[in-house]
């Protein structure tokens, strides 16, 4: 009877998490910010089709880095999972700690039990009815889960946009302040980036009932031409 | 011993009997192509065979920001509809990042009556109307449903309900060409007056209470429920017609 080499737990748990970290950081980035009326979502992607941002439901937006195909699988489930509660029980029973425990437990069990884990890092943002209520859920490929306050970023340069952000004053912006933050730490010192490369959504306080939007490019321009004030 | 043939008779009157007694609805609820789109409206009367068992419910529903529903029949199950009809134009958009075209919703409608056919066979009929806004072809159209699913787009306006009879006569009389939106408001406020006026199981508008009908248009900007203060106005138009008859003047 052939015997399976011995492999320790350390060994294999480090050899899928570097296998998912390298998957993760071949993609771009995305950062979510909040401001005043909402939270801004921005992702540096060039495809108008192949969407990075979603909406999931009334007030809880969805966003993904990583491989395409597997964190669109985890958008759908998640747009089903609030669907689905939203008609069981009601609109106002649908919250984003839930669906982030829900992807955190997706996640977890295939890092641990299949053979590949997912490439994917995401986010869970929801907007409440004033600044106090927002939330960013960052969901890693293990499963863990962290509460960011203020802003988050995902990605390949995560580390490095964090901290830019951090350095950045990101205290009591409106949309287009909050654009152009997001952009900048994105983009880094050395380049700017264009409508055309990104991908903006935001969660809008000031609307009732489905309060997510995409931004056209004319306003992602219009944000990023406007002087700092 | 075979079938006694007048039992067989009586068999397919008692039918025919029945299948009459599904299309009575408790309710009138219309549509009409405007210029800019089209108008849906309902009144607020639910029935309990001969009693009122709610005066402020409502018929006329969004089914999502170009589109608009109205229901016919047992008011249970239509509700039920249209909340499934709701989400499953919400989830489509969601999870494909577009909304079904105005045609895949009339469809997703037909197909949810027609999935209904043993309840409405049983007495508990829903009869909707759907309504919207084809961005693609950039005019409204309007949708009207039997029993069975069947799905049939009319050119210039649907109703259903127990009083849709009347309502359709006021509208066709009052339809000359091509309306404005304001006309068209007015047109279906005088066909619901009428249905209340004739049928029972249609309710007028109710100034002691303060409940009106619902009135929504839907055009390029979307659905958008027509003001009480409009159609308060458009009813006191009305009596002011039966006082001035009074009057002689």
């Amino acid at each position: 009877m052939n015997m399976p080499f011995y492999v320790a737990p350390e060994q294999v748990m480090k050899d899928r998490a570097d296998y998912a970290q390298k998957g993760i950081a071949r993609g771009r980035s995305l950062v979510a910010v909040e401001f005043e009326g909402g939270v801004v979502i921005c992702a540096e992607n060039p495809s108008r089709n192949l969407r990075k941002i979603s909406e999931i439901y009334d007030r809880i937006a969805f966003a993904g880095v990583g491989k395409y195909n597997e964190y669109d699988q985890l958008r759908m489930a998640g747009i089903r999972h609030a669907d689905m509660k939203g008609f069981t029980y009601s609109r106002d029973d649908v919250d984003s700690q839930a669906l982030a425990n829900q992807y955190a437990q997706m996640l977890g069990q295939i890092f641990t039990h299949e053979m590949k884990p997912l490439e994917v890092e995401i986010l869970v943002v929801a907007i409440g009815f004033d600044p106090s209520g927002d939330r960013l859920f960052h969901i890693r490929y293990d499963g863990s889960v962290t509460d960011e306050d203020g802003f988050a970023a995902l990605g390949g340069e995560a580390e490095l946009i964090r901290k830019r952000l951090a350095e950045a004053d990101l205290v009591s912006l409106d949309l287009q302040g909050a654009i152009r933050a997001a952009t900048q730490a994105l983009a880094g010192p050395d380049r700017e980036l264009i409508a055309d490369e990104l991908e903006v959504a935001i969660l809008d306080r000031s609307k009732t009932g489905r309060c997510f939007r995409r931004l056209e490019n004319n306003e992602i321009d219009a944000a990023l031409s406007a002087q700092d004030s | 011993m075979g079938l006694d043939p007048a039992w067989r008779i009586n068999q397919s009157m008692a039918s025919t009997a029945h299948a009459e007694l599904e299309i009575t609805h408790g309710t009138t609820v219309v549509a009409c192509r405007y210029d800019e789109g089209v108008v849906i409206a309902g009144d607020r009367r639910a029935t309990a065979g001969n009693l009122i068992s709610h005066r402020s419910m409502e018929k006329v529903f969004p089914a999502d920001r170009w589109s608009g529903v109205a229901i016919a029949g047992a008011a249970g199950p239509a509700l039920e509809m249209v909340k499934i009809f709701q989400l499953q134009l919400e989830h489509y958009e969601k999870v494909e990042g577009r909304s079904l075209s105005l045609e895949g919703k009339a469809n997703q409608l037909s197909q949810m009556v027609r999935n209904h056919l043993p309840a409405a066979m049983q007495g508990m009929a829903v009869v909707p109307l759907f309504a919207g806004w084809d961005r693609r072809r950039d005019r409204g159209r309007l949708f009207a449903y039997d029993v069975t699913g069947g799905r049939y787009e009319e050119d210039d306006y649907v109703a259903s309900g127990s009083g849709s009879l009347h309502a359709k006569t006021v509208i066709k009389l009052g339809h000359g060409g091509t309306l404005e939106r304001d006309e068209t408001v007015a047109l279906l406020i005088r066909a619901l007056f009428t249905a209340a006026d004739e049928d029972s199981a249609t309710g007028g508008p109710d100034s002691m209470r303060g409940i009106y009908p619902i009135v929504a248009t839907i055009s390029a900007d979307g659905y958008q429920e027509v003001g009480e203060p409009e159609i308060v106005e458009r009813f006191a138009d009305i009596v002011g017609e039966f006082s001035d008859e009074e009057t002689g003047s």
